[in-house]
């Protein structure tokens, strides 16, 4: 019962928000459940939440499995396209505001919190009353030594290794696009198997380095500030890995089924703009979280 | 398929219509403001005389805490996106929403963000208590459990948020009829796009600042804890990072709605259109710059206390322009005084007050004296009730027939502005007087030299409480019938939304209009 | 200062012709902001009224120019609408003029501000340290240190049902038990930091107000000019009882205030010696529910049920009952990162020794144990 009006596609009443709205609500309700409420505390029973993810999972495909139906039978002309297209550049950008709350966590401590706890602007007294001694050099969990002595993640490691691998995946879904464009099926096809590989791989090195870190450097979230900020940021852009991944997958799953043309695709582009906002932030975490230490 | 409804409650709930779904935000803001109105009566009450009398203390913070976090997350703020829904389209000439489908979903969130919030007053340990800004490490480390519950609500409220600030923008950039460029767009979708540019921007560091203290409550960082190099001040900068743009994402839209109102009842066209327009960017612009000046006696260093005082006064300027420029457009008109008007005007003049002691405050030697006092609270009161909840009124008034296709009670109208309008001001003058005297805020029992005014203040929000039943009654008689509403509604009115019929019709602007 | 009098005047004025009914019934009642007793206060005030009356008087214009215009500009009177909707010369103007007045605001601003931020030299320090919900004083200088609650008259009137008048109780919720003295026209330089949440240390007529933050520690300042008592609140939010841990400074002479520290002295000498004293159970009873109900019954409740999910019962507390030595523990060294606190610096060994068995022996709590000052190790 859809209208086609003026050409612009308006779709049907529809069940899939309401889905989500009950699966968003189970996850988070069943995950505020089962936390511990304190830092030494236990993770209580999951199950809740586990019915809610599955809700939100079984609702994005069902609700994106439609919009690709109405995609492909071309119901959506070029104005819907450009309605998709602000939404997904806005939706980056709230993204990257995102990250902004947590980069700005970092640049506080490193250049305010820290030195203050140091001794450093108006704070003679807060070094010398309650921090005596504490110096303030940046990595640093603390002047109470939260989470006891760690050592730090070297940037020419596996960090390298990853800004290399994020920045070969940007390039192989360019030329995937390419390809693309070209109406080269192989090309596209092998582009974008290639950058879901190189995601995988980053994630699956992203992990080994947690595991390191743990381990062997007593590097955890609980080491104070460093750790805090460290963990958050890198955490959160694995996990944004992860879902360009994802998204870039059902790309090449719908690609190998023929979907897209070669000046309609806008669900690719979507995906590798998604691809290219997760590269950038990781530059900057190369930067600021390994490099500049 | 000119005009077919769908029927029952799936009309509602798999609504893809902006007109369905503008109802249900509107509602759902009135029910809130009931909620979170109900919970002012409780701080009323206690506050009545000196002692303690109703609640015990803890109670009282809660009651505090969720009056706020309602008011702004659950009525202000879904009233505005609500008018948004109804009115965008229609008045950009636009079949419907950019996106009708995630239209939905934004909505639909809310209800059960708003029952995971309310939910916390039933769990062990009582709901939050921390004020509806939750300051670490009271929020943190010194929260009951249920303050996990408090953050994931956050999470959906924003989430909402953002989706729904996606598509006004899409609508509005995309979506217009032909001819209708930009600088001819009416002020309230102008307002409104610059609006939901401010909401995509600080509602994910609302999250990033909830993500944190979730993590430092249950998984043991340290973003607010100096022991582990972090600060709780931290908190308050991310917090107001988001928190001061957020205020102005309420009282934008309401200068929309009042730039729409006003013109129409002096029957003169809208002075300083363009004026209009970039004063609304720049208060936008300002608004990311200024946020510390919630935060004058934490201790900053005076570098920065000199330059967030310059940054927040700088606001005046554009703010300035507005009231001129309504001013100026009521001058020489051919005034009448509908209902309303009469809010418009009383938003100009009320608002006005507010402004001018937010200036005050933004001086900060004079702030450290007024900070956290019920000054604070007058000045946001003034900016927030008889600001934005009188434009939200008064554009309910306006566009109601063309939503009901009837005329409300315009005696009722009238009765509902002046008990408003008086009782208003004797709930919240006085509270600037207590304030500057010493009172602090979020206090369930105070010294006995403030009983007087606080009496009085108390009186008044019970008789601005009970006014507002009258309201409710106004908007269910209009819904269920009256005087027939013609489609320009007023005398000549300027804008799309009068040109189609009222009720405004199931589908609208199927084909574009053509603007000239 | 006669200019601070006719400010008052005239404050009093404006406030009057704002406020329209309520004013004049209230008018013995403090309307404007509170006059401070020092010299630095004094310019705040006056900033204050400057910002004021500006404000006021653009207020009043606008309003004027408004309200002309309602009146004559009405359909009703046959105004015929005109036809302008702008003009860059007016639109200018009234860019400019509002910018004019801001710098004008700005300027005296910034030199309170400056001298505001500028605590260096002092005559004397105090560290003030905020916690659930009570002020601890320590003078840098000379050693007294003293922990300073919401005094009993004030705490008894305030809980919910007392079925006192508070208009009966002297200062009420403005008392405190141990208040602060210092030397009158020295310059006093507050330290404030917090113990668990964030406090703000603030006397209305000292022109102080500065938060006490955990981890951290603020400089304010002042130097009284007046002698008297000078009282205020705690201004954030800092939980249940953040409306009941009042400030109370006293200021008086220079003779008075070092007869003070010397009796400070005395007395702290003289807890610390009563710590090898043994108490009779019905005498450590007494004082310990003295002791639990000033220091404890804000978050373990007077009947010993606590606040579940915030803050556990002593009736049938495992703690309570169980082992002594886990008891003492719990009380001297609190339970880091929650709200328990360490009450080792708080109480003395004598009054800790008789909370604890109190604790022990109340609320139907009948472990029989009796702890003496001697036991509490410090
Ligand atoms: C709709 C909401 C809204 C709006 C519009 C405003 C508008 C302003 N606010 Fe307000 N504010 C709040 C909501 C709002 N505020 C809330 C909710 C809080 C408390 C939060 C909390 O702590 O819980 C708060 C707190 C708050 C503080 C913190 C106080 C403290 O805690 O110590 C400050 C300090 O600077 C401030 C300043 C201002 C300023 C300068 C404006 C300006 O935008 C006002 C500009 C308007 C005018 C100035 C009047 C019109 C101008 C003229 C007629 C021209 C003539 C002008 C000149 C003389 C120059 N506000
Ligand atoms: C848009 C936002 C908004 C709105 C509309 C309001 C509306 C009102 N507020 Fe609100 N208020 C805030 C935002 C808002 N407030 C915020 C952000 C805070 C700070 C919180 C914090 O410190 O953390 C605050 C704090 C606050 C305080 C200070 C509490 C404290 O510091 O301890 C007080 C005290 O008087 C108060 C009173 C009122 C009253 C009486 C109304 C009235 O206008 C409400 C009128 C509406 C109704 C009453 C509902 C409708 C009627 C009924 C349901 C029928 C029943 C009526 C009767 C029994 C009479 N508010
Ligand atoms: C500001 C709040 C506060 C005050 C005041 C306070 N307590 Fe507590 N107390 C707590 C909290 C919170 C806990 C729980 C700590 C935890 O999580 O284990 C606690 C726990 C205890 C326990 C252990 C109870 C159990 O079963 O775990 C004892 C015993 C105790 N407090 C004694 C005292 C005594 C004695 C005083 C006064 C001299 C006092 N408390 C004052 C907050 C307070
Ligand atoms: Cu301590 Cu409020
Ligand atoms: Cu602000």
């Amino acid at each position: 019962m859809s209208t086609q009006s003026g050409g612009y596609y308006l779709p049907a009443p529809s069940h899939w928000p309401i889905v989500g709205s009950i699966g968003l609500f189970i996850m988070l309700f069943g995950f505020a459940s089962a936390l511990p409420g304190t830092s030494d505390g236990e993770m209580g029973n999951m199950t809740m939440m586990y019915i809610g993810m599955a809700i939100v999972a079984f609702m994005l495909f069902g609700w994106f499995g439609q919009v690709i139906g109405e995609s492909e039978s071309g119901k959506y002309n070029a104005q819907v396209d450009t309605s998709f297209r602000m939404s997904m550049v806005w939706f980056i950008f709230s993204e990257v505001m995102f990250f902004a709350a947590f980069f700005g966590a970092l640049f506080y401590a490193r250049q305010l919190s820290v030195p203050w706890l140091s001794g450093e602007g108006n704070n003679a007294m807060t070094n010398a009353l309650l921090w005596k001694g504490y110096a303030g050099d940046w990595p640093t969990n603390g002047p109470a030594s939260v989470g006891g002595k760690f050592e730090i993640m070297s940037a020419y490691g596996i960090p390298l290794w990853n800004t290399i691998i994020l920045l070969t995946s940007g390039l192989t879904v360019t030329w995937a696009h390419w390809g693309l464009k070209k109406d080269n099926r192989g090309q596209l096809i092998m582009g974008l198997f290639l950058t879901v590989a190189l995601g995988a791989v980053f994630v699956a090195l992203q992990a080994y380095e947690y595991i390191h870190a743990y381990n062997d450097l007593n590097l955890k979230l609980t080491s104070g500030i460093y750790g805090s900020t460290f963990f958050m940021l890198t955490g959160f852009h694995g996990l944004h890995v992860t879902i360009g991944a994802i998204m870039l997958l059902v790309m090449l799953f719908r690609s190998m089924k023929g979907h897209f043309t070669a000046k309609n695709h806008f669900a690719f582009e979507a995906a590798a703009w998604y691809w290219h906002f997760v590269d950038v932030v990781w530059l900057g975490l190369f930067i600021f979280v390994y490099w500049l230490v | 398929m000119s005009d077919h409804k769908p029927s029952g409650i799936t009309r509602w709930i798999f609504t893809t219509n902006h007109k369905d779904i503008g109802t249900l935000y509107l509602w759902f803001a009135f029910i809130m403001f009931f909620v979170g109105g109900s919970m002012a009566m409780v701080i009323r009450a206690e506050l009545l005389q000196p002692g303690m009398q109703v609640v015990d203390p803890l109670f009282f913070n809660s009651m505090t805490t969720m009056h706020g976090l309602i008011m702004v997350f659950g009525a202000v703020m879904p009233a505005m996106v609500g008018f948004a829904n109804w009115m965008v389209p229609m008045m950009i000439g636009a079949p419907d929403m950019a996106l009708p489908r995630m239209n939905n979903w934004s909505f639909w969130i809310l209800p059960f963000a708003g029952t995971m919030l309310v939910s916390t007053l039933f769990m062990e340990g009582g709901g939050p208590a921390f004020g509806w800004t939750f300051y670490a490490p009271l929020s943190t480390t010194f929260a009951p459990q249920s303050t996990d519950f408090f953050i994931f609500a956050v999470h959906l409220l924003g989430f909402s948020s953002i989706m729904g600030a996606i598509n006004i923008i899409a609508t509005i950039l995309n979506m217009r009829a032909p001819g209708m460029t930009l600088m001819k767009m009416p002020l309230f979708v102008w307002t409104w796009l610059i609006t939901a540019f401010l909401l995509i921007a600080v509602m994910p560091v609302l999250a990033g600042a909830v993500t944190m203290m979730l993590t430092d409550r249950n998984f043991g960082t340290s973003f607010f804890d100096a022991a582990g190099g972090g600060d709780p001040v931290l908190f308050q900068h991310v917090f107001w990072f988001f928190g001061h743009p957020e205020v102005y994402i309420m009282i934008l839209p309401s200068f929309g709605i009042v730039s729409q109102i006003i013109p129409t009842f002096a029957r003169k066209q809208l002075f300083g259109y363009a004026s209009m327009v970039y004063a609304t960017a720049a208060i936008a612009f300002l608004s990311f710059i200024v946020w510390a000046h919630h935060m004058f006696t934490v201790g900053m260093p005076v570098a920065g206390e000199l330059y967030f005082t310059y940054a927040t006064v700088m606001i005046a300027v554009p703010t300035a322009v507005k009231v001129f420029n309504w001013t100026a457009t009521m001058w020489k008109g051919s005034m009448t005084f509908e209902t309303p008007m009469l809010w418009a005007v009383g938003f100009v003049f009320l608002f006005t007050v507010g402004g001018f002691t937010g200036l005050m405050m933004g001086v900060a030697p004079a702030d450290f004296q007024y900070h956290d006092t019920y000054f604070i609270v007058a000045h946001f009161h003034y900016v927030l009730v008889p600001g934005a909840v009188f434009a939200i009124i008064g554009g309910i008034y306006y566009w109601i027939p063309k939503w009901t296709g009837n005329m409300y009670d315009e005696k009722l109208g009238k009765l509902h502005f002046w008990l408003s309008a008086i009782s208003v001001n004797i709930l919240f003058f006085p509270q600037h007087f207590i304030g500057l005297a010493g009172m602090p805020r979020r206090i369930p029992d105070y010294a006995v030299q403030f009983s007087e005014f606080n009496f009085m203040s108390s009186i008044g929000g019970f008789v601005f409480g009970a006014t507002q039943l009258l309201f409710l009654y106004i908007v269910i008689k209009c819904i269920r019938g009256g005087e027939k509403a013609t489609d320009q509604v007023w005398d000549n009115p300027e804008g799309l939304e009068w040109t189609i019929p009222s009720p405004a019709p199931y589908h609208t602007f199927e084909t574009a209009p053509q603007i000239k | 200062m006669p200019a601070s009098k006719i400010t008052k005047k005239l404050s009093s004025l404006i406030c009057m012709a704002l406020v329209l009914i309520p004013g004049l019934a209230f008018a013995d009642y403090e309307l404007n902001l509170t006059e401070s007793v020092t010299a630095l206060g004094k310019e705040i005030y006056d900033l204050h009224m400057l910002v004021l009356i500006i404000c006021t008087v653009v207020c009043v214009a606008v309003f004027a120019v408004i309200i002309y215009s309602l009146i004559n500009h009405r359909k009703s009177k046959g105004a015929k609408p005109a036809t302008f909707h702008e003009s860059a010369t007016v639109e200018f103007i009234w860019t400019v003029i509002p910018f004019i007045i801001l710098v004008i605001i700005a300027v005296p601003a910034t030199k309170v501000l400056l001298k505001i931020e500028d605590a260096s030299n002092p005559d004397l320090t105090i560290k003030a340290t905020g916690w659930q919900w009570k002020w601890e004083y320590e003078y840098l200088d000379n050693g007294v240190h003293f922990f300073s609650n919401l005094d009993k008259a004030s705490n008894d009137a305030r809980q919910l049902g007392s079925k006192t008048d508070p208009r009966t109780v002297p200062n009420y919720l403005l008392d405190v038990d141990n208040p602060i003295v210092v030397p009158v026209n020295k310059k006093v330089r507050i330290l404030t930091t917090a113990n668990d949440v964030i406090h703000a240390w603030w006397v209305p007529e000292l022109a102080v107000k500065r938060d006490a933050i955990p981890g951290f520690i603020n400089e304010s300042w002042f130097k009284a000019e007046k002698t008297g008592v000078y009282r205020g609140q705690c201004a954030e939010l800092c939980g249940k009882d953040h409306g009941f841990m009042p400030i109370v400074v006293n200021v008086v002479s220079d003779s008075e205030y070092n007869d003070w520290v010397a009796s400070q002295k005395k007395a702290m000498a003289a807890a610390k010696a009563s710590a090898g004293k043994t108490w009779s159970k019905a005498d450590l009873m007494k004082r310990g529910e003295e002791v639990y109900n000033a220091s404890c019954a804000a978050c373990h409740q007077a009947n010993g049920q606590g606040i579940p999910g915030v803050f556990p019962g002593i009736a049938g507390s495992k703690v309570a009952t169980g082992p002594v030595e886990g008891h003492i523990d719990i009380v001297i060294n609190g339970k880091p990162g929650t709200a328990m606190q360490a009450f080792g610096t708080q109480l003395s060994p004598a009054d800790s020794a008789a909370v604890i068995t109190f604790q022990r022996n109340a609320f139907g709590n009948n472990t029989g144990d009796v702890v003496q000052p001697s036991q509490i190790s410090r």
